[in-house]
Protein backbone atom coordinates (compact mmCIF):
# COMPACT_ATOMS: atom_id res chain seq x y z
CA UNK A 1 0.00 0.00 0.00
CA UNK A 2 0.39 3.37 -0.34
CA UNK A 3 3.12 5.04 2.98
CA UNK A 4 1.45 8.01 4.03
CA UNK A 5 4.06 8.08 6.79
CA UNK A 6 7.75 8.33 6.23
CA UNK A 7 9.96 5.18 8.13
CA UNK A 8 11.52 6.51 10.85
CA UNK A 9 15.18 6.72 9.39
CA UNK A 10 13.63 9.59 7.37
CA UNK A 11 11.69 12.06 9.31
CA UNK A 12 13.06 15.22 9.11
CA UNK A 13 14.35 16.88 12.22
CA UNK A 14 15.83 20.28 13.24
CA UNK A 15 19.19 20.80 12.03
CA UNK A 16 21.79 23.79 13.01
CA UNK A 17 21.17 27.35 12.69
CA UNK A 18 23.87 29.00 11.44
CA UNK A 19 24.92 32.65 12.86
CA UNK A 20 23.01 35.78 12.04
CA UNK A 21 25.19 37.84 9.76
CA UNK A 22 24.94 41.73 10.37
CA UNK A 23 22.61 44.12 7.70
CA UNK A 24 19.16 45.29 6.89
CA UNK A 25 18.44 42.82 4.18
CA UNK A 26 18.64 39.53 5.74
CA UNK A 27 16.45 36.68 4.89
CA UNK A 28 16.04 33.49 6.63
CA UNK A 29 16.54 29.75 4.39
CA UNK A 30 15.70 26.33 5.67
CA UNK A 31 17.27 23.73 3.77
CA UNK A 32 17.13 20.02 3.55
CA UNK A 33 20.18 18.27 4.57
CA UNK A 34 21.12 14.61 4.23
CA UNK A 35 24.12 12.77 4.02
CA UNK A 36 24.42 8.98 3.61
CA UNK A 37 28.05 9.15 5.23
CA UNK A 38 26.84 10.07 9.11
CA UNK A 39 24.26 7.49 9.26
CA UNK A 40 21.97 10.38 10.83
CA UNK A 41 18.22 11.57 9.92
CA UNK A 42 17.62 14.17 7.14
CA UNK A 43 17.37 17.36 9.11
CA UNK A 44 16.71 21.20 8.28
CA UNK A 45 19.74 23.59 8.61
CA UNK A 46 18.82 27.29 9.29
CA UNK A 47 20.81 29.93 7.47
CA UNK A 48 20.86 33.66 6.90
CA UNK A 49 22.19 35.82 4.12
CA UNK A 50 22.28 39.39 3.83
CA UNK A 51 20.74 40.16 0.38
CA UNK A 52 22.13 43.42 -0.38
CA UNK A 53 25.35 41.22 -1.03
CA UNK A 54 23.63 37.97 -2.76
CA UNK A 55 22.11 37.94 -6.46
CA UNK A 56 18.79 37.84 -7.35
CA UNK A 57 18.18 34.07 -7.13
CA UNK A 58 17.50 31.31 -5.35
CA UNK A 59 20.68 29.56 -6.56
CA UNK A 60 22.35 32.70 -6.08
CA UNK A 61 21.87 32.20 -2.74
CA UNK A 62 22.90 28.84 -2.09
CA UNK A 63 25.99 29.57 -3.98
CA UNK A 64 26.85 32.37 -1.51
CA UNK A 65 25.91 29.70 1.08
CA UNK A 66 28.20 26.88 0.14
CA UNK A 67 30.88 29.42 -0.39
CA UNK A 68 30.64 31.74 2.58
CA UNK A 69 28.98 29.36 5.30
CA UNK A 70 28.78 25.91 4.60
CA UNK A 71 30.83 24.20 2.25
CA UNK A 72 28.85 20.61 2.81
CA UNK A 73 26.02 21.76 1.04
CA UNK A 74 25.26 20.03 -1.82
CA UNK A 75 23.60 20.68 -4.65
CA UNK A 76 23.76 20.25 -8.65
CA UNK A 77 24.14 23.25 -10.79
CA UNK A 78 25.62 24.17 -14.02
CA UNK A 79 24.29 26.42 -16.41
CA UNK A 80 22.87 28.98 -14.22
CA UNK A 81 20.41 30.22 -16.99
CA UNK A 82 17.39 27.43 -17.43
CA UNK A 83 19.34 25.57 -19.96
CA UNK A 84 20.55 22.55 -18.44
CA UNK A 85 18.41 21.48 -15.86
CA UNK A 86 20.38 20.55 -13.06
CA UNK A 87 19.34 23.02 -10.13
CA UNK A 88 15.79 21.13 -10.22
CA UNK A 89 14.22 21.47 -6.57
CA UNK A 90 11.80 22.09 -4.09
CA UNK A 91 11.53 26.11 -3.19
CA UNK A 92 8.88 27.07 -1.12
CA UNK A 93 6.64 24.40 -2.07
CA UNK A 94 7.14 24.62 -5.81
CA UNK A 95 9.26 22.44 -7.99
CA UNK A 96 11.21 24.64 -10.25
CA UNK A 97 14.82 25.32 -11.18
CA UNK A 98 16.29 27.27 -8.64
CA UNK A 99 18.71 29.65 -11.55
CA UNK A 100 15.58 31.07 -12.64
CA UNK A 101 13.41 31.39 -9.51
CA UNK A 102 13.97 34.76 -8.32
CA UNK A 103 13.94 35.36 -3.82
CA UNK A 104 11.77 38.20 -4.73
CA UNK A 105 8.94 35.91 -5.44
CA UNK A 106 8.88 34.05 -2.13
CA UNK A 107 6.65 35.86 -0.35
CA UNK A 108 6.88 34.19 2.83
CA UNK A 109 9.57 35.04 5.41
CA UNK A 110 11.83 32.16 5.22
CA UNK A 111 13.03 30.46 1.79
CA UNK A 112 12.19 26.79 1.91
CA UNK A 113 14.40 24.46 0.04
CA UNK A 114 14.01 20.83 -0.65
CA UNK A 115 15.03 18.29 -2.98
CA UNK A 116 12.46 16.97 -5.58
CA UNK A 117 9.95 15.30 -3.53
CA UNK A 118 9.57 11.18 -3.83
CA UNK A 119 12.80 10.73 -5.44
CA UNK A 120 15.74 8.66 -3.40
CA UNK A 121 18.40 11.46 -2.37
CA UNK A 122 21.81 10.58 -2.66
CA UNK A 123 22.79 13.82 -0.88
CA UNK A 124 21.49 16.63 0.61
CA UNK A 125 19.14 18.71 -2.24
CA UNK A 126 20.50 16.13 -4.94
CA UNK A 127 17.47 13.51 -6.34
CA UNK A 128 18.59 10.23 -7.94
CA UNK A 129 17.49 10.60 -11.35
CA UNK A 130 18.91 7.16 -13.01
CA UNK A 131 15.12 5.99 -13.16
CA UNK A 132 14.16 8.78 -14.50
CA UNK A 133 16.48 8.99 -17.29
CA UNK A 134 16.01 5.62 -17.95
CA UNK A 135 12.29 5.94 -18.69
CA UNK A 136 13.56 9.05 -20.91
CA UNK A 137 16.13 6.53 -22.96
CA UNK A 138 12.83 3.84 -23.36
CA UNK A 139 11.07 5.78 -24.70
CA UNK A 140 13.47 6.08 -28.35
CA UNK A 141 14.34 9.65 -27.92
CA UNK A 142 15.77 9.77 -31.39
CA UNK A 143 14.35 9.91 -34.62
CA UNK A 144 13.62 6.55 -36.25
CA UNK A 145 13.49 6.17 -39.49
CA UNK A 146 13.05 3.07 -42.76
CA UNK A 147 13.44 4.54 -45.65
CA UNK A 148 16.35 5.03 -47.02
CA UNK A 149 19.01 7.81 -45.93
CA UNK A 150 18.34 10.95 -48.01
CA UNK A 151 20.85 12.83 -49.71
CA UNK A 152 20.95 15.77 -47.84
CA UNK A 153 18.62 16.10 -44.52
CA UNK A 154 15.38 14.58 -43.52
CA UNK A 155 13.08 17.30 -44.82
CA UNK A 156 10.58 19.16 -42.80
CA UNK A 157 8.16 21.74 -43.73
CA UNK A 158 7.89 24.80 -41.64
CA UNK A 159 4.21 24.18 -40.30
CA UNK A 160 5.70 20.42 -39.47
CA UNK A 161 8.53 22.07 -37.27
CA UNK A 162 5.85 24.23 -35.67
CA UNK A 163 4.45 21.17 -34.40
CA UNK A 164 7.62 20.41 -32.36
CA UNK A 165 7.57 23.94 -30.55
CA UNK A 166 6.66 23.21 -27.03
CA UNK A 167 8.17 19.80 -26.83
CA UNK A 168 11.53 20.68 -27.85
CA UNK A 169 12.31 22.83 -25.17
CA UNK A 170 11.90 20.41 -22.02
CA UNK A 171 14.91 20.07 -20.84
CA UNK A 172 14.64 17.12 -18.36
CA UNK A 173 14.80 18.78 -15.24
CA UNK A 174 12.37 16.62 -13.56
CA UNK A 175 10.05 18.86 -11.82
CA UNK A 176 7.09 17.68 -13.88
CA UNK A 177 7.14 14.03 -13.17
CA UNK A 178 8.03 14.56 -9.27
CA UNK A 179 5.11 16.97 -8.91
CA UNK A 180 2.94 14.19 -10.09
CA UNK A 181 0.95 12.07 -7.89
CA UNK A 182 0.39 9.10 -10.01
CA UNK A 183 4.59 9.44 -10.96
CA UNK A 184 4.54 9.36 -6.99
CA UNK A 185 2.70 5.97 -6.32
CA UNK A 186 3.52 4.23 -9.20
CA UNK A 187 7.13 5.45 -10.63
CA UNK A 188 7.75 2.28 -11.40
CA UNK A 189 5.53 1.38 -14.02
CA UNK A 190 3.80 5.18 -15.09
CA UNK A 191 6.54 7.10 -17.04
CA UNK A 192 5.85 10.04 -15.98
CA UNK A 193 5.14 13.69 -17.83
CA UNK A 194 8.54 14.31 -18.55
CA UNK A 195 8.92 11.06 -20.45
CA UNK A 196 5.59 11.19 -22.21
CA UNK A 197 6.10 14.58 -23.42
CA UNK A 198 9.10 13.50 -24.89
CA UNK A 199 7.09 10.43 -26.58
CA UNK A 200 5.06 13.07 -28.08
CA UNK A 201 7.76 15.18 -29.43
CA UNK A 202 8.77 12.37 -31.40
CA UNK A 203 5.41 10.76 -32.76
CA UNK A 204 4.56 14.13 -33.91
CA UNK A 205 7.86 14.87 -35.55
CA UNK A 206 6.87 14.47 -39.26
CA UNK A 207 10.10 12.91 -40.38
CA UNK A 208 9.61 10.15 -37.74
CA UNK A 209 8.70 6.82 -39.42
CA UNK A 210 7.88 4.96 -36.12
CA UNK A 211 4.85 6.40 -34.97
CA UNK A 212 3.06 2.58 -34.84
CA UNK A 213 6.17 0.98 -32.55
CA UNK A 214 6.26 4.58 -30.36
CA UNK A 215 2.56 4.24 -30.06
CA UNK A 216 2.29 0.46 -28.88
CA UNK A 217 4.89 0.95 -26.66
CA UNK A 218 3.07 3.30 -24.71
CA UNK A 219 -0.36 1.85 -24.74
CA UNK A 220 -0.26 0.14 -21.53
CA UNK A 221 -2.79 1.08 -18.32
CA UNK A 222 0.27 2.14 -16.49
CA UNK A 223 3.09 3.47 -18.76
CA UNK A 224 0.54 6.02 -20.20
CA UNK A 225 -2.97 5.86 -18.78
CA UNK A 226 -1.94 6.10 -15.07
CA UNK A 227 -1.88 10.34 -15.95
CA UNK A 228 -5.54 11.38 -14.50
CA UNK A 229 -5.05 15.04 -16.06
CA UNK A 230 -3.96 16.40 -12.29
CA UNK A 231 -2.16 18.84 -14.27
CA UNK A 232 0.92 19.55 -11.67
CA UNK A 233 3.38 19.46 -14.35
CA UNK A 234 1.59 21.90 -16.64
CA UNK A 235 1.39 24.41 -12.79
CA UNK A 236 5.16 23.23 -12.06
CA UNK A 237 7.00 23.18 -15.32
CA UNK A 238 9.89 25.87 -14.90
CA UNK A 239 9.83 26.29 -18.89
CA UNK A 240 6.42 27.00 -18.87
CA UNK A 241 5.60 23.41 -20.82
CA UNK A 242 2.44 21.77 -20.90
CA UNK A 243 3.28 18.17 -20.44
CA UNK A 244 -0.24 17.49 -19.71
CA UNK A 245 -1.52 18.56 -23.19
CA UNK A 246 1.01 16.35 -24.59
CA UNK A 247 -0.42 12.95 -22.89
CA UNK A 248 -3.51 14.01 -24.11
CA UNK A 249 -2.61 14.57 -27.23
CA UNK A 250 -1.31 10.75 -27.08
CA UNK A 251 -4.03 9.31 -25.41
CA UNK A 252 -6.30 11.23 -28.26
CA UNK A 253 -4.15 9.40 -30.89
CA UNK A 254 -4.55 6.19 -29.16
CA UNK A 255 -8.19 6.57 -29.30
CA UNK A 256 -8.00 7.67 -33.44
CA UNK A 257 -6.35 3.99 -33.78
CA UNK A 258 -8.84 2.47 -32.38
CA UNK A 259 -12.38 3.96 -33.17
CA UNK B 1 19.81 -10.45 -4.50
CA UNK B 2 18.10 -8.91 -7.36
CA UNK B 3 20.40 -7.32 -9.15
CA UNK B 4 18.16 -4.81 -12.20
CA UNK B 5 19.63 -2.50 -14.26
CA UNK B 6 17.80 1.03 -14.58
CA UNK B 7 16.54 0.44 -18.13
CA UNK B 8 15.24 -2.99 -17.15
CA UNK B 9 13.55 -1.61 -14.45
CA UNK B 10 11.65 1.80 -16.57
CA UNK B 11 10.87 -1.25 -19.10
CA UNK B 12 9.54 -3.82 -16.79
CA UNK B 13 7.24 -6.57 -18.64
CA UNK B 14 6.94 -4.11 -21.72
CA UNK B 15 3.27 -2.17 -22.70
CA UNK B 16 0.23 -4.52 -22.19
CA UNK B 17 -1.29 -3.06 -25.63
CA UNK B 18 -4.60 -1.99 -23.29
CA UNK B 19 -5.49 0.51 -21.90
CA UNK B 20 -7.19 2.27 -24.75
CA UNK B 21 -10.94 0.54 -24.18
CA UNK B 22 -10.72 1.30 -20.78
CA UNK B 23 -10.60 5.01 -21.71
CA UNK B 24 -12.86 5.23 -24.56
CA UNK B 25 -15.24 2.97 -22.32
CA UNK B 26 -15.05 5.33 -18.87
CA UNK B 27 -15.63 8.90 -21.38
CA UNK B 28 -18.58 7.11 -23.36
CA UNK B 29 -20.15 6.15 -19.65
CA UNK B 30 -19.69 9.50 -18.45
CA UNK B 31 -21.24 11.27 -21.04
CA UNK B 32 -23.97 8.60 -20.93
CA UNK B 33 -24.29 9.27 -17.34
CA UNK B 34 -24.21 12.76 -17.67
CA UNK B 35 -27.56 12.69 -19.03
CA UNK B 36 -28.94 9.43 -16.87
CA UNK B 37 -28.31 10.32 -13.48
CA UNK B 38 -30.35 13.92 -13.22
CA UNK B 39 -33.43 11.77 -14.55
CA UNK B 40 -33.39 8.79 -12.57
CA UNK B 41 -32.60 11.53 -9.51
CA UNK B 42 -36.22 13.36 -10.61
CA UNK B 43 -38.22 10.24 -10.71
CA UNK B 44 -36.22 8.73 -8.01
CA UNK B 45 -36.76 12.21 -5.84
CA UNK B 46 -40.83 12.03 -6.56
CA UNK B 47 -40.96 8.45 -5.43
CA UNK B 48 -39.49 9.09 -1.99
CA UNK B 49 -42.09 8.74 0.30
CA UNK B 50 -44.80 7.73 -1.76
CA UNK B 51 -46.88 4.74 -1.08
CA UNK B 52 -45.81 1.03 -2.06
CA UNK B 53 -48.52 0.65 -4.80
CA UNK B 54 -47.20 4.15 -6.68
CA UNK B 55 -43.65 3.33 -6.13
CA UNK B 56 -44.82 -0.29 -7.75
CA UNK B 57 -46.49 1.60 -10.15
CA UNK B 58 -43.94 4.46 -11.27
CA UNK B 59 -40.89 1.93 -11.54
CA UNK B 60 -43.21 -0.37 -13.55
CA UNK B 61 -43.44 2.04 -16.31
CA UNK B 62 -41.43 1.22 -19.21
CA UNK B 63 -39.79 4.06 -20.09
CA UNK B 64 -38.75 4.55 -15.88
CA UNK B 65 -37.71 0.98 -16.06
CA UNK B 66 -35.24 1.23 -19.00
CA UNK B 67 -33.49 4.51 -17.40
CA UNK B 68 -33.45 3.03 -13.83
CA UNK B 69 -31.98 -0.19 -15.31
CA UNK B 70 -29.85 1.94 -17.80
CA UNK B 71 -28.14 3.99 -14.54
CA UNK B 72 -27.43 1.31 -12.48
CA UNK B 73 -25.75 -0.58 -15.27
CA UNK B 74 -23.80 2.15 -16.75
CA UNK B 75 -22.93 3.52 -13.27
CA UNK B 76 -22.47 0.68 -11.35
CA UNK B 77 -20.03 -0.38 -14.93
CA UNK B 78 -18.34 2.94 -14.59
CA UNK B 79 -18.15 2.68 -10.56
CA UNK B 80 -16.18 -0.58 -11.30
CA UNK B 81 -13.48 0.75 -13.52
CA UNK B 82 -13.27 4.03 -11.71
CA UNK B 83 -12.71 1.71 -8.54
CA UNK B 84 -9.93 -0.19 -10.35
CA UNK B 85 -8.14 2.59 -11.32
CA UNK B 86 -8.18 4.77 -8.05
CA UNK B 87 -7.26 0.69 -6.28
CA UNK B 88 -4.46 0.67 -8.90
CA UNK B 89 -3.02 4.07 -7.95
CA UNK B 90 -2.71 3.32 -3.87
CA UNK B 91 -2.44 -0.23 -3.52
CA UNK B 92 0.17 -2.61 -4.56
CA UNK B 93 0.60 -6.30 -4.85
CA UNK B 94 -2.27 -8.71 -3.57
CA UNK B 95 -4.11 -6.12 -1.89
CA UNK B 96 -4.95 -4.78 -5.39
CA UNK B 97 -5.90 -7.54 -6.46
CA UNK B 98 -8.23 -8.42 -4.09
CA UNK B 99 -9.65 -4.87 -3.61
CA UNK B 100 -10.44 -4.77 -7.81
CA UNK B 101 -12.24 -8.11 -7.03
CA UNK B 102 -14.09 -6.63 -4.08
CA UNK B 103 -15.44 -3.57 -5.96
CA UNK B 104 -16.03 -5.64 -8.98
CA UNK B 105 -18.41 -7.41 -6.98
CA UNK B 106 -20.30 -5.49 -5.66
CA UNK B 107 -21.00 -3.55 -8.98
CA UNK B 108 -22.43 -6.69 -9.89
CA UNK B 109 -24.14 -7.54 -7.09
CA UNK B 110 -25.88 -4.13 -6.83
CA UNK B 111 -27.14 -4.58 -10.95
CA UNK B 112 -28.41 -7.85 -10.18
CA UNK B 113 -30.24 -6.60 -7.42
CA UNK B 114 -31.70 -3.59 -9.03
CA UNK B 115 -32.59 -5.23 -12.23
CA UNK B 116 -34.55 -8.56 -10.41
CA UNK B 117 -36.11 -5.47 -8.36
CA UNK B 118 -37.40 -3.96 -11.69
CA UNK B 119 -38.49 -7.10 -12.85
CA UNK B 120 -40.43 -7.54 -9.82
CA UNK B 121 -42.37 -4.70 -9.83
CA UNK B 122 -42.65 -4.84 -14.33
CA UNK B 123 -43.94 -8.60 -13.67
CA UNK B 124 -46.11 -8.22 -10.48
CA UNK B 125 -49.49 -8.33 -11.82
CA UNK B 126 -48.01 -11.38 -13.61
CA UNK B 127 -46.95 -13.22 -10.97
CA UNK B 128 -49.77 -12.00 -8.37
CA UNK B 129 -52.16 -13.62 -11.24
CA UNK B 130 -50.20 -16.89 -11.40
CA UNK B 131 -50.61 -17.33 -7.87
CA UNK B 132 -54.36 -16.89 -8.44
Amino acid sequence: MVQFKLPKNSQIRVGKTWPKPEGKNIRKFQIYRWSPDDGENPRVDTYFLDLDKCGPMVLDALIKIKNEIDPTLTFRRSCREGICGSCAMNIDGINTLACIYGLDEIKGPVVKINPLPHMPVVKDLIPDLTLFYAQHASIMPWLETKTNRPEKEWRQSIEDRKKLDGLYECVMCASCSTSCPSYWWNSDKYLGPAALLHAYRWIIDSRDEATAERLDGLEDPFKLYRCHTIMNCTRTCPKGLNPAKAIASIKKMMVERQV
Amino acid sequence: MHFQTDRQRAVGKGAAHSGTGHHIFMSVTAVALAFLVPVFVIIFGRTLGAPQEVVIAVFGNPFVAIVTALTIIVGMRHFAKGWQMCIEDYAHGTARGVLVFIGTAISYLVMASVLYALAKFAFLDLILGAMG
